[in-house]
């Protein structure tokens, strides 16, 4: 949706093709939805293979959930276009997915701070007393 | 300019098709709402730029104009001490998004409905009660 | 969301739906009871909270099996508008899911006295994971499913860290959570896909769209009328899900978080993570690849292949990594990860004999895995942590009865003829042979022999326990071992369990072939 905003924005400075970016997002195309959420979900996989500050790796996991969010909230969308009888399904998942996540989020970071009293680092490299 | 352009565009399709705009135009409300809110902090900066006397001496240039003057660098760790509050809250707030589905659902037609509804709901408060009485008696709450 | 759709033609809930989940109605309630007995009762009355956690079991023990009697011959019951199905699958696992709960509270009070942790968060915890993979077994929709998967894990977490003065427990969680919520991440991402292609978040109705997409009168890609492809947006989402699943049940290459969670968490939470929650997650999994996805067996997007590459890589790196081990609790991991491979030769085979084979090694594995670590739990005092392989030396001069028992497990855990391990092996290696003469196709003898060669090779670190207790030199220590009551009877009854299906499978196999019955149906009727 940003992208289509700024894109709208860019081409506001020119002319006549305002109308066709225009026409684009009145029917926001499926596929579109999902390609930016298989974007956030590999932006958030690198991020946790990459990365190696524990904050940084959770905040990518969250990208991960977001990613599936966007593709229910699409789906939703769409299915409610052809008249399936359950597409609030996928508007329902998505605010399970936002509460399992705050909870997922406040025991990961009770985790953090008990492993921080105890060792001083959030840095995945230096927590290395199991190996192997 | 074209904001305005499109605006009449969309007015205007709104007047044919009885207001249903597809799901990025209604969004407008909010686009409006953000350039008042840009507007609305800027401008007074603006004008105060232009509308108040300048004196500049060395005494105004410090940090606290009346006060001791800072020893160290201000970027420095600190405890937040209230992070179990933080965490509480976290999840608190979250589980309320459950109620404004209920809220919008809650009062239909049919009334033997709205007596399960608000029986489901004393339920999951119920649970959630149970969670900050812990909370509670545990000192979470407490500043420690 | 059925519930909106239906609620003015039919009625908003019955009794009859809450008959259904009696068992995790008990469960939940009691756990909110135990959190409250934590605040409310003196620290030194807090093993209270265990023997009533220990009651409460038994209540939804009692519960389901009144449920099933009542029952038995309506299977399968849908629940809440297609959120549960309550079957023979079902009812199985939660019983299994029971026992382990019930062993694991009964081997943790002592151990928590030993480590000083002694609360009754502890017990509440045990319970509300409980709940979650009871709702787990009989889940048969999307959501449900999600919902209850992250009950158990978000539980798990907050256990493995529970020793939280403990660097090993921080470092344990620490690893765990990072990977669990990622590999939930993955699985989300995966059902997002499933939902999309299927229309539907309920299992039943996945099943028949794929049955559909997959049509030959369907166009070439199974295009929706957006004009997407569906046949790729299905691979990509089991390739997700499967994923997401491997992570859960620690199946290589996705296995590395199993052996640092194990070692680190306190111990009894080892015993229960490696028992429970891998029963609940191959619960999920068979749930999921048969009734909604078995529709895909011998088509182009078979993913048989798939899982038996992951079950025959499991097995090699479980097995051959627990060699060179010395840490036992390490140790056990991988030997989990290899058993997690033979399970899944169950699901590779796909019939009734590998249905049963799963569902007997899951119930055996359970028992022996929990007496295991029940063991290793006598042997950690104030001051010796008892870990080590090499901490059980002369353990059969000490306490010769534990030495015996210790030894019945390891010998079960290998698969030797007349324990319980045997005939879980049995059946699931005799599935593949099954599958592989029906299908005309060498790969499955191959596969069957592949585990077989390496069940061999799992004996000689299994041995090797007995070697040190047995032939060990010296005595490790002294000091008496830490055993309570609760200990001793959780070991008696592991063992009796242990031995009765491996002397006398009979009665299990009947009701396992009883009970399964309506899963492998589900599965054949896409064929």
């Amino acid at each position: 949706m940003i992208n289509y905003l700024s894109l709208l924005i860019l081409q506001g400075a020119t002319d006549s093709r305002v109308s066709s970016a225009w026409d684009g997002i009145k029917q926001p195309d499926l596929s579109k939805f999902l390609v930016i959420a298989a974007l956030l979900f590999i932006i958030g996989v690198m991020g946790v293979l990459v990365r190696r500050n524990i904050i940084v790796i959770f905040m990518s996991i969250e990208l991960i959930l977001n990613a599936a969010n966007l593709n229910f909230i699409a789906f939703s969308r769409y299915l409610f276009n052809t008249g399936s009888p359950n597409a609030i399904a996928g508007q329902v998942f998505t605010v399970f997915i936002i509460v399992v996540a705050a909870a997922e989020a406040a025991i990961g970071l009770g985790i953090v701070i008990a492993l921080y009293r105890n060792r001083e680092t959030i840095w995945v490299d230096e927590i290395d007393l199991l190996k192997w | 300019m074209m904001l305005s352009l499109i605006l009449q565009q969309e007015l205007a399709r709104m007047q044919t098709t009885g207001g249903v705009g597809s799901p990025v135009t209604a969004y407008w409300p909010i686009m409006v709402f953000l350039v008042v809110a840009i507007i609305f902090p800027v401008l007074p900066i603006v004008l105060g730029r232009f509308l108040r006397p300048m004196m500049y001496s060395k005494t105004k240039a410090r940090p606290y104009e009346c006060g001791i003057d800072p020893k160290t660098e201000a970027h420095d760790r600190f405890t937040v001490r209230y992070y179990i509050v933080a965490m509480l809250f976290l999840i608190f707030d979250v589980e309320t998004i459950f109620l404004l589905p209920w809220a919008i659902i809650f009062m239909g037609e049919d009334f033997t409905f709205t007596k399960f509804a608000l029986l489901e709901m004393f339920i999951f408060i119920g649970i959630l009660i149970v969670g900050y009485y812990y909370a509670w008696r545990k000192g979470a709450l407490e500043w420690a | 969301m059925f519930l909106l759709l239906q609620a003015n033609t039919t009625e908003l809930y019955s009794l009859r739906d809450l008959m259904l989940i009696a068992p995790e109605l008990i469960l939940t309630v009691c756990g909110c009871v135990a959190l409250v007995m934590e605040v409310v009762l003196p620290y030194r009355k807090s093993k209270w909270t265990a023997y009533f956690a220990l009651v409460s079991i038994g209540l939804a023990a009692a519960s389901l099996a009144s449920l099933y009697f009542a029952n038995r011959d309506l299977f399968p019951l849908d629940g809440f508008y297609g959120m549960l199905r309550i079957d023979g699958f079902a009812i199985l696992f939660k019983a299994i899911f029971l026992i382990g709960a019930a062993l694991t509270v009964a081997v943790s009070m002592r151990y928590l006295d030993v480590e000083g942790e002694q609360h009754g968060e502890y017990y509440a915890l045990v319970l509300f994971a409980t709940v979650g993979m009871m709702f787990l077994a009989c889940g048969f929709d999307l959501i449900s499913l999600y919902i209850s998967l992250e009950l158990m894990a978000l539980t798990f977490y907050v256990l493995v860290a529970f020793t939280k003065r403990e660097k090993r427990s921080n470092e344990a969680a620490m690893k765990y959570f990072l990977l669990g919520a990622f590999s939930s991440g993955i699985l989300l991402y995966g059902m997002s896909l499933l939902y999309g292609v299927a229309g539907s978040t309920n299992l039943g109705e996945i099943g028949r769209s794929i049955g559909v997409a997959l049509q030959p009168s369907v166009n070439e890609l199974g295009m929706m009328t957006s004009g997407i492809p569906l046949r790729p947006l299905i691979l990509l989402g089991v390739i997700a899900l499967s994923a997401g699943l491997f992570f859960k049940i620690s199946a290589v290459p996705f296995h590395m978080w199993a052996p640092d969670a194990y070692e680190g968490a306190p111990t009894p939470v080892t015993a229960f993570l490696s028992t429970g929650s891998k029963a609940a997650s191959f619960a999920l999994y068979l749930r999921i690849f048969t009734e909604a996805l078995g529709g895909l067996r011998g088509t182009a997007l078979d993913w048989a292949p798939l899982v038996a590459i992951v079950a025959a890589i499991t097995i090699l790196v479980g097995n051959w990594a627990a060699v060179t081990q010395e840490n036992s609790k390490r140790l056990l991991a991988y030997s989990s990860i290899s058993n997690a491979g033979y399970v899944l030769l169950g699901l590779v085979a796909g019939n009734s004999y590998g249905y049963i084979g799963i569902v007997i090694y899951l119930l055996v594995y359970t028992l022996m895995n929990i007496g295991a670590f029940g063991i290793i739990i006598s042997l950690r005092r104030r001051g010796i942590i008892g870990d080590n392989v090499n901490d059980m030396a002369g353990l059969a001069q000490k306490a010769p009865g534990m030495a015996a028992m210790m030894a019945i497990f390891m010998l079960s855990l290998g698969g030797l003829p007349a324990t319980g391990g045997f005939i879980g092996k049995y059946f699931l290696f005799g599935g593949l042979l099954q599958r592989g003469r029906l299908e005309e196709k060498s790969w499955y003898y191959w596969l069957a022999a592949w585990a077989i060669i390496n069940t061999v090779v799992s004996f000689y670190y299994y041995v090797r326990f007995i070697k040190v207790m047995y032939l060990g030199e010296r005595v490790a220590d002294d000091r008496p071992l830490a055993l309570s009551p609760a200990l001793r009877a959780a070991l008696v009854v592991s063992l009796i369990g242990v031995i009765i299906i491996g002397i006398y499978p009979q009665p299990f196999i009947d009701l396992a072939q009883k009970l399964i019955t309506p899963l492998t149906a589900g599965a054949l009727a896409f064929r």
